[in-house]
This record gives structure tokens, sequence and C-alpha cells, in this order.
């Protein structure tokens, strides 16, 4: 291994840029002669619109001009689109109600985008909001999953009476219920997976500008995946033919999935460049982002577990009810069902599964990929209701694990997955001896000793990455393919430019890829840069969500790479007078097999552009090759992570003491980065268990709408981690790494749930357990102090 | 947003004496708190403009007062609802009943029951002030009320 390559802790390349306030955000970016956007917002979570008079507000100071659904239907806008075809359990397709960029004829959550305000300042642009008048005639809301369903509730999209936008499910029913009927214990859980805001650090952004001199469009925008915006955007939202839009996604300060999807703002600002004849810029301020960025999980769900009577499973059967908001968001559909239910088998050999998922509309915001998305659901349910089964078993919760782990590889679940390979036991083995699961009895008794209450908690998680292949995405319904194309560029002194269709918001990328090449090419990562996130740069790519940028990113430039090799060979046997078949590459140098003559990569590089060594008919002068990669699997990381809590009973304040993660995943490029990626997925993990909840009252208000209301982890609410690993091999990429980008995220909440249960002696607490909420829970039994 | 307030003040005049300041624009003008024009449009309805503050979200609201349920002299029901622009909307009513005192004893007692609802950026941005501000409203003007009446 060498300093700088794969498996190495190389310092980040762009952090001296991130922390010295150099980064180039998209808020950065101010073109000559742009106007400012503000957006007006319904206060209203249900409401027709009978009448908008902007008359006053136009005559504002410095009003360029304020546009609404009328006029995006007048230039023929398209809505905005979910991109992932659901089918009901029926046959029938999913119920996709329009989705306007703005409002046209009705509002359907308090912060649907009613009119567009683009004036010469941005202040100018607030204070000319305050004059548009709508007369809104107020209709009932349904805010709650569970009243969506019922006969009466308030219709949320005319296509959608019952206001199920799908009614959809996984797996073989009978099979499933056959095994119930002969079942020797059977465990039943009630779980709510609360409804989370993202949260990114850098708020959405968008710069939208025409050139009319060329008739094209280019919008600065924080993009997780800026082609998969312009595909859209021009596809069928139909504000420019690809050719004519460019999309640049510049630094973008995180994203967790929030990032994905194409909104209202961002295409509204873009197609009121060209209608104002000039650039417009709008930035979120934090309440919109708490308004109207896709939030995440809202998940009730029942969950029974049919078990013999050797404490083997049997099998699971689980209900679960979606809220998907007001409108479909880019890829809401998919979270709940095929990023969902797929992995309900967790690490368990479970023989038959069978779920159903209703998925809702109601007046809130959409809901859509949350960091994780639908795996932290799926764990969830797993990991809490395999632990209530060995509570109730009277077994151990690791030992009953163990006995129900899956042991051989690969292995194929009821449920769509095949998972290639993992080492379960192993992560299990290490984590219980770093955790000290054998003396938690005796820290049980010291915690007692002292007033307080000692919980454990395991979560043993599995994920999928990378979600792939294109061709078995496409049969589920994706309305994309989820392969990722690379192009590395070999400049004549022997620096690289690689091009990703990757995009990195925080993940590093700059300096993981280029430790790939580095390690490949034998040249320093100073050597080599990495491009990505426009659209005018990088010819195509998906983007980046799910952990895939490892696994599927990385492997296209893997293959990239393969095909510059070979290519620098054939220039280098020219050079060296030898069969390209003689020579071989290694730590940057090429040489003729069984000679001293050699040349280095650079050299090379430099031969291959000025081309004296060969003729153009025998090879092509330059060094520059592309790829496409498409995976031949998901990958599946998985660990055990273990919590710890301390539990005040007189508050309910409950203190994460210790916090054990052991993960899988695969090969690692940059542990200090992966580690630094645990971290964070465990701390917004712990955020969604202890403090993170958006709360809609009965009306449809979004009352935590600020961070006065709605509590983020801070670093006093979190612990030190203590992180190992286990490895095994991905063999669905060349690689053979997994993602880790999640693992914290979808671990978490049942650990620390698993803990507070434990401690407090039942299974009846919801996340957040806030003090208040464990506080409450502590009252509905005497707890036994292990003292006692 | 919703929330509801209830109490009871003792005004030194008989019925008849209070139902007339509460049917008259110009002391229901003075004592609601931030009113800047309350006109009749009828015998039972105003427009109104009031200005409110709740935590860091102040707006003036325009809309409509209007009386029901009318029991001369023993006490109406008075609803309103106002839209902020921006800042959201706020609406409410109040019952309000008339009753004499004690054997013995002077003037009369107003019951009020008010239920109010808010929503917009003064639901996201001043969930837990709005009782606060609610309470205080509804105190004020019953407090100010009182005043007018003892004022004669």
């Amino acid at each position: 291994m060498s300093a700088t390559g794969i498996g190495a802790s190389v310092r980040r390349k762009e952090d001296f840029r991130f922390i010295t306030g150099k980064g180039q955000y998209t808020d950065d970016v101010n073109r000559f002669g742009q106007a400012h956007a503000a957006f007006l917002h319904s206060p209203h979570a249900h409401a027709e619109i009978v009448s908008i008079d902007t008359s006053a507000a136009s005559a504002m100071p410095g009003v360029a001009a304020i546009f609404t659904g009328a006029d995006l239907a007048a230039d023929k806008i398209g809505g905005l689109i979910c991109g992932w075809m659901i089918h009901s359990k029926d046959g029938t397709p999913m119920k996709a109600g329009a989705h306007p960029a703005l409002a046209q004829g009705k509002v359907r959550y308090v912060g649907d985008h009613v009119a567009i305000v683009i004036a010469d300042t941005l202040a100018e642009a607030k204070d000319a909001l305050e004059k548009i008048v709508v007369d809104y005639k107020v209709l009932p809301a349904v805010v709650a999953s569970m009243d969506a369903l019922k006969p009466g509730a308030p219709v949320v999209h005319d296509v959608a009476p019952d206001n199920a936008v799908y009614r959809w499910a996984i797996g073989n029913e009978s099979e499933t219920n056959a095994a119930f009927a002969k079942a020797a214990h059977v465990t039943k859980i009630d779980l709510v997976n609360n409804r989370l805001v993202p949260n990114a650090m850098e708020p959405r952004a968008a710069v939208g500008d025409y050139d009319s001199g060329n008739d094209a469009f280019t919008l600065y925008t924080t993009s997780q995946n800026p082609h998969v915006a312009r595909l859209v955007l021009s596809a069928f939202i139909g504000i420019a033919p690809e050719h004519k839009l460019r999309v640049i996604a510049p630094d973008v300060g995180g994203g967790f999935g929030s990032k994905i999807f194409i909104y209202a703002e961002e295409t509204a600002c873009v197609w009121a460049a060209k209608k104002v004849g000039r650039p417009v810029k709008w930035t979120a301020d934090r309440t919109e982002a708490f308004l109207a960025d896709a939030h995440g999980r809202d998940h009730v769900t029942h969950a029974e577990l049919a078990l013999d009577d050797k404490g083997k499973i049997l099998a699971l059967r689980v209900h679960t009810t979606a809220n998907l908001g007001a409108y479909l968001s880019t890829f809401s559909s998919s979270v709940p069902t095929y990023l969902y239910a797929p992995l309900l088998s967790g690490q368990y050999d479970i023989p038959a599964i069978y779920c159903e998922v209703d998925a809702v509309y109601t007046n809130t915001a959409p809901v859509d990929a949350y960091r994780g998305a639908g795996r932290p659901e799926a764990t969830f349910v797993i990991e809490r209701i395999v632990e209530v089964a060995a509570r109730e078993t009277g077994s151990d919760p690791a030992q009953f694990r163990r006995k129900n782990f899956v042991k051989t590889f690969p292995h194929q679940t009821p449920v769509i997955m095949c998972y290639d390979a993992g080492n379960y036991v192993a992560s299990l083995e290490k984590a219980l001896e770093m955790s000290d699961y054998r003396n938690v009895g005796k820290r049980k008794k010291e915690s007692a000793r002292k007033g307080l209450l000692r919980g454990i908690g395991i979560s043993a998680y599995i994920e999928a990455c990378g979600i792939a292949p294109s061709a078995a995405v496409g049969s589920l319904g994706a309305g994309v393919g989820l392969w990722e194309s690379a192009e590395v560029r070999v400049n004549p002194i022997g620096t690289v430019e690689i091009l990703t269709g990757s995009h990195s918001h925080g993940q590093g990328h700059e300096t993981t890829f280029a430790q790939l090449v580095s390690e490949r090419l034998g040249i320093s990562i100073d050597n080599v840069s990495i491009v990505h996130g426009d659209t005018d740069k990088v010819q195509m790519g998906m983007g980046t969500y799910g952990s895939r940028s490892g696994a599927v990113g990385m492997s296209a430039i893997v293959k990239a790479l393969d095909k510059i090799e070979a290519k620098a060979k054939r220039v280098a046997g020219y050079v060296l007078e030898a069969s390209h078949e003689d020579i071989e590459f290694k730590d940057g140098k090429f040489t003729v097999r069984g000679t001293d003559k050699e040349i280095d990569f650079a050299a090379v590089a430099l031969q291959a552009y000025i081309a004296h060594k060969f003729n153009g008919q025998d090879l092509e002068p330059g060094l520059k090759e592309s790829a496409f990669w498409d995976p031949t699997n998901f990958t599946f990381p998985a660990g055990v992570h273990i919590c710890e809590v301390e539990i005040d009973p007189a508050t309910g304040v409950t203190r994460v003491d210790r916090w054990t993660a052991v993960d899988d995943f695969g090969i690692v490029i940059n542990p200090m980065i992966v580690e630094g990626q645990v971290h964070g997925g465990i701390a917004q993990g712990i955020g969604q268990a202890l403090l993170e909840g958006a709360v809609y009252d009965a009306a449809g208000q979004l009352v935590t709408a600020s961070y006065m209301d709605y509590s983020m982890p801070r670093a006093q609410d979190l612990p030190n981690y203590h992180v190992g690993m286990t490895q095994t091999r991905c063999p669905s990429n060349p690689l053979g790494i997994k993602g880790c980008g999640e693992a914290g995220a979808i671990a978490a909440p049942p650990a620390v749930i698993n803990a507070i249960t434990d401690a407090i002696g039942h299974e009846n607490i919801a996340m957040p357990a806030t003090p208040q909420a464990v506080w409450r829970a502590l009252q509905q039994t005497a707890p036994k102090l292990a003292a006692e | 947003m919703a929330m509801t307030m209830k109490g009871e003040v003792a005004l030194p005049a008989d019925r008849e004496t209070v139902w007339a300041k509460l049917n008259d624009p110009e002391v229901l003008k003075a004592c609601i708190p931030g009113c800047q024009t309350l006109e009749k449009t009828s015998e039972t309805s105003f427009t109104a403009v009031v200005k409110l503050k709740v935590g860091p979200v102040g707006a003036t609201f325009k809309g409509n007062v209007e009386l029901t349920d009318l029991d001369p002299p023993n006490g109406y029901r008075i609803s309103g609802q106002g839209e902020g622009g921006v800042a959201g909307f706020a609406k409410g009513g109040a019952t309000v009943s008339l009753t004499d005192p004690a054997e013995g004893a002077e003037g009369c007692t107003l019951n009020y029951n008010v239920e109010a609802n808010v929503g917009g950026k003064i639901a996201q941005l001043g969930a837990r002030l709005i009782d606060g501000v609610a309470k205080k409203t509804a105190d004020q003007f019953f407090a100010n009320f009182a005043a007018a009446v003892k004022a004669g």
C-alpha cells in the first residue's frame, strides 16, 4: 500500500478550500445583471385558490416580474414528475397527482408554491410578496397517514379518491401465512418511523441564466445529480432540449438525499430567466428548507415474526402505511417499496416474508429519500422485532441473532435480494468483544447505584448500496438506468483529469477517487484532479445517492483506467521497441518483461501526444478513455452496532454512554473518510432516535419549522464512537468495495431504542425518545433497578 | 395551531350598559389590541385592520369581524378572520355572555370563551409563543373593555 493509494487515510484534498471559506457554492455564483427571486408559500394545508391579485405587488419598487401557475401553464411548462412507477398488487399503476411547479387551482400543503416574485434585490422581492393578495377557500386537511385512508377523509388529489397512491405487496403471502400457522411463538410490534427534515448545512439554491444569443439555458443548482436534473428539466418539464440546457452543481454542502430531487424553485428560476431576460437567483432560507425540502421516513408499521420452538425464525409479516405527503417527489414511490421491503430479511435466514405497503397522500410536505431511504425503516422493523422476540422467548439477543444469521453465501432472500458476500457472525463477535458485552450486568449495577437505568441495544443491520443493475431496476419500475460513467483524460505531462458522473457533496471524492488513480497509475494524488457536477464537462452520469459512488462510480473509473493502461502499453511498446504484449506496468513504470528497459507513465503520456514513435494508422494519438459501468448486483454492507444508554428516571434524560460500530464495507479506499461517514451517520441516527421529529398539527401547520422546535443532535448529545471493521470482499465490482455513506443512520435508531427499552423494561416507546417521552414511558411501569 | 381560553371579568355597570358598549365599534376598536381600523359594514359586521406580533413575526392582518347569536343584553358570539400576507393567517372567535352578579352586588359579570387559530409563518416560527400571545391579547382586550365600561 502506497502512502496515497487504496487503503491509506489520506487527508481530504478538498478540505483546505472548505475550511478556509474558498468553496464555491451555488449562492456564491453571481451573474451580471441578476435579479432575485422570492416565493410565496401557501399558509394553508389545503385550499382552493379562488384568485390571485398581483397588481399591487407588481407596482412595488424594483419588481421585474411576478409569475403564478397560470404563467407556467401558458408556456406549457410540465409538472414535476415522479420517476419510478409502482404498481399496486391488483396491477393498477400508482396514482400520480399533477404537481405543477407553481400551484394551479389548489394548494396542498403549508409551503406549497403559489407565486414567484423577481426583483432587483431580495429585499424588494420579499416586500412585494407581502402585497400579493390570494383569496383562498380553505378546505379540510388530512395530515396523519392513518387518517388518510379513512372513509370521508379530505381528498388530496382527485386521481386518488381514497388518498391511496398505491397498495403494493411483496413476498409470498400464502407461504408466510402457512408458516405462521405452525409457529410456536409469534411476536407482534407496532412502530412509527418518525418524519424527519433533512437539514443539509447548505440550503437549496438556484441561479437560472439564459443566453439569448445561443438560445441556451444554464442552471446553477444544489444538486446531487445534475445530469438527472437536466434530463428531467429537458424531457419532462420542457425547459429546453438537453443540448441547450447546462446544469452545474458546484460545491454542494450536504444533501442526504434531499438534493436528488427536482423541485419547484429550481424549475421556476431557470424558466423565469428567459421570461425576464436576466439571470434569476434564489437561495432558500431555513424556514423554506423546513417547509419545502422533501422530508424523510414517516412510516406506520405493524409487524409479526413467527418462531419455531427452538427460536428459529420461520416467517415475517409486515404491513406499512407510508406517508408520501401532498405530491409524489422525484423518487418517492420507490422508497417505501423497493428500497424498503427487500431489506426486511435483515441479516437473517427467513424462509418466508410477506409485506404490504399502502402509500398515501396527505396535506404535508412531500416525502422522499433521506439518508438510508427505506433501509433505515426496514432495519428499524427487523431489529426491533428480533430484539423483542429474543426478550419474549428469554433468549440472549446476541445469541438469538447469531442463531438466525445467514451463514452461507450467496444467499437468496424471499424478497428479491441475493446477498453476495458477508460474515455476519464475525461482525457480531467483534462488536460483542469491543463493547465488553459480557460485563454489561456489572455496568447496570454501577448505574443503579447512582440511581440511573442502564440499557444495552444491538442492531445488526444490512443495507443495499449501489442500486443496480439497470435492467433489473428497470423491470421494477425505475425510469432511469443506474450505471455510472467515467472519463480519464491523461495530459501530455502525465497529470490526469477524471471526469465522473458521480457528484461529491461532502463525501470526499476528490480524495478517494484520486487515491484510486494514484494506486493504478503510480502517480501522485496531487497530479490527479476530479471533475464533476457540470453537464457540459461530464457527458452523462447518474449522480450520488444510495452510497453508490464508490461501488459504481469508482468501478467506472477502473474500467476507463483499464483502457488507459492497455493503450499506454501499446505506446510504451513502440517507444521501447517491444511488443505491447511484453510490456508490464507496475508502480508507474512500463517495462519490457525480462529486460531492464523501462519508461515511466508521464513519459508515455507525452509520447502518446507527440506521436513520434508510431504512425497514426497503427495507433491513434492521445491518451483519453471513457467507460460506463453497470454493476451486476447491489453491494451489501452489513455490520453490528451496540449502544449503551444511561437514563435518569427523575428527568427521563437519556445519555448515550457507549457506542460500538463494527462494519463490513468490503475493501476500504480511505479508512479516515469511511470512519467519518460512520460517525456522521450514527449522529443522524441518534438524532432520529432521541431528538428529531417533524410535527404537523391537526390543521396541517408545520409547528417544527425552526431550530427552536426541531432539535438536531449536537456534540453534547453524542458519545465517543468505537469503530471497528471486518472485511469481506464484494464480488460484484472490480474493487471489492461496498458502500458506507448511510450505514450509521441505518444502524443507529434500533440500537438506541433497543437500549432504551432494555433500560425501562418495556417496549412501549416511540421515536424521538425525548426526555418527556422516556419519563412518561417510565411511569407506565415501576422499573426494576438491576441492583435490586 | 389552535388554542382556547376562557375567563370572566366583573364589570361596574349593568347588563344593558355593557351590551351597548359591546356593540359600539368605537369601543371595540379602542379595546382590541393593535386595532388600526374597525369599520361597520352592516349592523353585525365590520372590516378590521389589526397589527399583531408573535415572537419574531409581526404582521398587519386585514379581515372581517362578525357578530352572531345576538341575544341582547345577555351575550353574543364575536368572530373574525384575517390574512397577514406572508406572515400567515389568524382566525378565531369568542362567546361572550353577561350575567347578573350575586344578590346585592353592583354591575354584572362577563364570561368569555375564546378559540383562536393561526397558520403560516406565525405558526412555523412562533409555535411555542402563540399560547402566551393569545392569552395576553385576550386578557388585554377584556382589561381594556373593563376600563372603558368604568370610564362610562
